[in-house]
């Protein structure tokens, strides 16, 4: 297994018929995700690479028993595709869409506890590079090559900074299980806290790499979590030693506004908690070796 | 976005929160004029400019007379104001903002934030207003009442009126109370603000509840929907490079260092700055120049990146994805081709189709130091700067 997507999940793409969506549709049916249609208002009836475009998401769903949707909607328009999705009865839905406003994902957010728990939707992201299970599907936008199968569940902010991590691990033969991207804005679908949960119930994964970075409680209260519910091992990296507060680092998230939101302060949390945390960007891949040596 | 105190105060009037009468100044004459329309024998003169702190600084004067109002103003025109939230550089005063001097009796701390753990708009009060909230946090921290709002119904008035009482407010203000937070919170959410804070709001000799200073910073990923908000924007108010960088998509932030930094995403772009510093640098600058690494937006990062005189080298670093290394250097060789650069570039290139972008560098035939790794990337650059510093090496790029 793996967490959130698999080789067999139905998988649909709104906002299919835009240039960006027609390329990684093409490169996750390449990668192998069963991708069964597209979404666009006014489109229905058309063709994108080989799938079927419908008005609703609805309509997709009772058509081809989507469960999991990838969101390419403009931001203006990115808040009402998640909450159409949501109302549509899919399981699993990320959000590339960067520029949301903070205002619309706090109504998402409320929009979705709507539904009770069994049949309420999965957010992450938005702003964020998508989820892969190598070798079996890709729902995003990331070089699926980068990544060897494996036992390493990544959970991570920033989008080529995840890819990094991966690609350190493959050049040290290390796969991963699944990588989650939450994404970099200050309200997202789901936090630290949520992927951990699943990678923890999740028999494929044996360790866990989580990249974070300056701003937001996220990483403190995945601390806690770790401390309380964890008991893989986990290696943590921070961004952002050298970025200065009350300043927007690239991500709307990224501002050090708090106590307990610089990269250092962070790092001291994660360490407090036993999560072994990488002194550097350049050296994740080495210190998930080290972590995976001791737990062999 | 930030804007001004006046303008903060103008929209926050719109909903129902009460202002003193004040009134705006582009010169030392005008403020004097504008205290005499006011009437009155006491005014307070209140430099614009987008940091909080200004009473420390000297950008808050009272004033008993029109000839104390011009001396002031005098102080303060075309001077930068430096607070504790400006940085070193300060912030050049343009404007300034005269009101009526109110008889205070009471002084709140008032504030609408987005809080991310709940995910929801929190209101933090607290009675020790004219203190700024981290002192007030670390030193009054039971001084502190907060309540979040659920957002499907909005902020209830018995939630207002539990923060009125909480703060101590005599019975008969708590329907101004009321109105004063339902006026914020109904700016806040209608506006798509991220923060509106007042401080202090005061209670003032006969009674009434107003605002004396008011802050508001707006969700810039919503400005599209609020063209009047947007209009406010003082470029005045903002690092020039910063300023120019936004207008071109790309997203930079000055720093001190002399090591320039040109990367695509955020977290890669802080993760390059980190390792920089660990190799013995320092970065002059973060600049994310977003996914789509075109040839354009190098040429343009390279542009931006050298307009800071300090830069000594500078360290590309792209993870390709969508984008493929072959592109990106192509995008580098032309983009150093095109913009002047006389110092050392080091490029990192990895992801998708890295050999071919490898090899066009290598063939380009500019003298672009090369790096595989992140680390290698950081310490030729560090390497490169210093070198150059003591040896005045030929490893340039220039015409």
């Amino acid at each position: 297994m793996s967490i959130l997507l698999n080789r067999d999940t139905r998988v649909i793409v709104q906002g299919i018929t835009g240039k960006m969506a027609r390329y990684h549709t093409k490169d996750m049916v390449e990668y192998g995700t069963n991708v069964v249609g597209g979404v666009v208002p006014g489109k229905g009836g058309e063709t994108v690479e080989g799938v079927p475009v419908f008005d609703t998401v609805k309509e997709a769903v009772e058509a081809t028993g989507a469960e999991a949707s990838l969101v390419f909607v403009p931001p203006p328009f990115a808040a009402d595709s998640i909450m159409e999705a949501a109302d549509a009865g899919i399981a699993y839905c990320v959000c590339i869409t960067d520029g949301i406003p903070a205002q619309d994902m706090i109504r998402v957010k409320r929009y979705m506890m709507r539904y009770p728990k069994d049949r309420r939707m999965t957010l992450t992201g938005p702003n964020c590079a998508g989820t892969i299970s190598p070798g079996k599907a890709l729902l995003g936008i990331m070089p699926g090559h980068i990544y060897l199968p494996g036992n390493v569940g990544i959970v991570g902010r920033s989008g080529t900074l995840g890819y990094e991590a991966a690609a350190q691990m493959k050049e040290l033969g290390i796969g991963v299980s699944t990588s989650v991207g939450i994404g970099g804005d200050p309200i997202n679908g789901s936090s630290f806290k949520d992927i951990l949960a699943r990678f923890e119930q999740d028999e494929d994964t044996d360790v866990i790499c989580m990249i974070g970075e300056i701003g937001g409680p996220q990483e403190a209260e995945a601390a806690e979590y770790i401390r309380d519910h964890i008991t893989k091992p986990v290696v943590a990296y921070v961004a952002g030693l050298t970025a200065p507060k009350g300043r927007t680092m690239g991500h709307a998230g990224a501002i050090i506004s708090a106590f307990g939101e610089s990269a250092s302060e962070k790092v001291e949390i994660l360490s407090a908690v036993g999560v072994t945390v990488a002194e550097n960007p350049a050296v994740i891949g080495e210190t998930v070796a080290k972590v995976m040596g001791k737990a062999a | 976005m930030d804007i001004h105190e006046y303008q903060a105060k103008e929209i926050l009037a719109e909903f129902g929160v009460t202002v003193p009468p004040g009134a705006l100044a582009y010169s030392p004459e005008q403020a004097s004029y504008r205290a005499r329309e006011l009437g009155g024998e006491r005014w307070v003169v209140k430099a614009q400019v987008h940091a909080g702190g200004r009473g420390k600084a000297g950008g808050v004067h009272l004033c008993a007379s029109e000839h104390e109002i011009e001396t002031a103003c005098d102080k303060m025109f075309g001077s930068k104001l430096v607070t504790h939230q400006t940085g070193a550089e300060g912030k050049g005063v343009y404007r300034v903002y005269v009101e009526a001097a109110v008889p205070i009796e009471q002084e709140f701390y008032l504030g609408f934030v987005m809080d991310r753990s709940t995910q929801r708009v929190m209101i933090v009060a607290s009675a020790e207003g004219g203190m700024e909230i981290e002192e007030i946090s670390a030193d009054k921290p039971d001084s502190i009442v907060r309540s979040t709002v659920e957002p499907a119904v909005g902020l209830q008035d018995f939630q207002a009126r539990e923060i009125a009482f909480a703060l101590g407010i005599a019975p008969g203000l708590v329907s101004q109370m009321v109105r004063t937070l339902q006026g914020c919170y109904r700016a806040f959410s209608e506006l798509d603000a991220t923060m509106v804070e007042i401080n202090p709001l005061v209670v003032t000799g006969d009674d009434r509840v107003l605002a004396l200073d008011a802050k508001m910073t707006f969700d810039d990923n919503a400005l599209f929907r609020h063209p009047k908000v947007a209009e406010l924007r003082d470029k005045s108010q903002e690092d020039p490079r910063e300023s120019r960088a936004a207008d071109r998509g790309l997203s930079y932030v000055g720093l001190e260092g002399n090591i320039g930094c040109i990367v695509n995403g955020a977290g890669l772009a802080m993760a390059t700055m980190d390792t920089i510093m660990l190799a013995g640098g320092e970065p002059a600058n973060f600049l994310d120049i977003g996914g789509g690494a075109t040839p354009e937006r190098v040429a343009k990062a390279f542009r931006l990146v050298m307009s800071d005189q300090n830069v000594q080298a500078v360290l590309v670093n792209i993870f390709a994805g969508i984008n493929r290394c072959d592109w990106v250097a192509e995008g580098v060789v032309q983009a150093l081709k095109e913009v002047q650069v006389d110092v050392p570039v080091i490029v990192r290139l990895a992801g998708t189709n890295v050999e071919e972008g490898q090899k066009i560098l290598a063939q380009s035939g500019l003298p672009i130091i090369r790096a595989n790794t992140l680390m290698e990337a950081a310490e030729r650059a560090v390497g490169a700067w210093q070198n150059d510093l003591t040896m005045g090496t030929q490893l340039r790029i220039a015409k």
